[in-house]
């Protein structure tokens, strides 16, 4: 899929001409720079490798920054590859929002999920926790209950939903509709919710 | 933040409204739309507070309708603000007046200011 790399900048929301309060998502979207052309002949397969946002060259390992350099850029420091771009890309080149996306059109978004700690079952899998004092249980209102029967399996089941770590996961949102692209700014503004904390890298995918 | 005001900025009608404070008495002319019917419903009321800022900037208006005091919340950048006029300018102290709403009668009453 062509797409491109960005930053979650922050959620606000906006009247639309019909009156409604629209939720929306504000993404700095590149711009990025073209790395690495794979080809079939070379690869096996077709992709463009892009790079976003500006790190230090003392913090880059030497073959990333050699392979940067090759690209005519500094070093980057997020790397994804795309894919079925419209347009050809050479090395260097430079990949804007406006080249890209357009208002109206949908695209899916890929982040990592804000961490949320060690959690029990009703936030980490939706479970209903029992509002009664039976089935086992007199004072935990949010507890998982049985896990499983008793002398027969004599243990439990592998992939039984427990509580633990939660969030943190790649999470990818998809047909977000894009409300506005300012290529001044190079920002996109996107309809709903986007995975992550402010700051953090997102995939944005046509 | 700033990029956030950016996209803030884009979004904005263009339309402005005219200054006023709490403790004014402004009319809003509120556009209401029934099935396909469209009309303009005026909201006259003392403002008692200005809440907010950007895109979530807000006014409280309140109004005495019989003996029930209304309160309503008009958002500034509501595409359904048709008009507002400000029809009297009140010399308060306070930029949030909640004293207001337990005022009745010649009390409920605030010191026009000459202009």
């Amino acid at each position: 899929m062509p797409g491109l790399i960005g930053k979650k900048i922050g959620m606000t929301s906006v009247f639309s001409a019909d009156g409604k309060n629209i939720p929306c998502t504000v993404i700095e979207a590149g711009p990025c720079i073209v790395t690495q052309v794979k080809t079939v002949d070379n690869d096996g397969y077709e992709a463009v490798q892009l790079a976003f946002d500006d790190k230090k060259e003392k913090n880059t390992s030497n073959p990333l920054v050699g392979h940067f350099k090759k690209a005519g850029t500094t070093p980057k420091v997020k790397i994804v590859e795309f894919d079925e771009f419209e347009q050809e890309f050479n090395l260097g080149d430079v990949v804007t929002v406006d080249g890209i996306f357009e208002e109206n059109i949908f695209v899916d978004i890929t982040g990592i999920s804000k961490g949320k700690g060690f959690q029990g079952v009703v936030k980490r899998h939706g479970f209903g926790g029992v509002g009664d004092s039976t089935h086992g249980q007199h004072n935990r209102l949010r507890a998982p209950g049985s896990v499983g029967a008793s002398s027969y399996p004599s243990r439990v089941f592998k992939g039984m939903r427990m509580a633990g770590r939660t969030g943190g996961d790649q999470v990818k949102v998809e047909n977000l509709r894009v409300l506005k692209v300012i290529p001044e700014n190079n920002l996109l503004i996107v309809k709903g919710s986007v995975p992550g904390a402010k700051g953090s890298y997102l995939i944005i995918e046509k | 933040m700033d990029l956030l005001k950016v996209a803030q900025e884009a979004f904005k009608s263009g339309k402005e409204l005219p200054k006023f404070s709490s403790g004014d008495t402004i009319s809003v002319h509120y556009k209401i739309i029934e099935g396909n019917k469209e009309r303009i419903q005026i909201y006259k009321g003392v403002v008692i507070q200005i809440k907010g800022e950007g895109t979530n900037k807000r006014f409280t208006v309140r109004k005495m309708s019989g003996n029930v005091g209304v309160e309503r919340i008009f958002p500034f950048d509501s595409p359904f603000i048709e008009n507002l006029e400000v029809n009297r300018i009140g010399k308060v102290r306070r930029a949030r007046i909640y004293y207001f709403r337990s005022r009745t009668g010649k009390k409920a009453r605030i010191k026009e200011k000459r202009v």
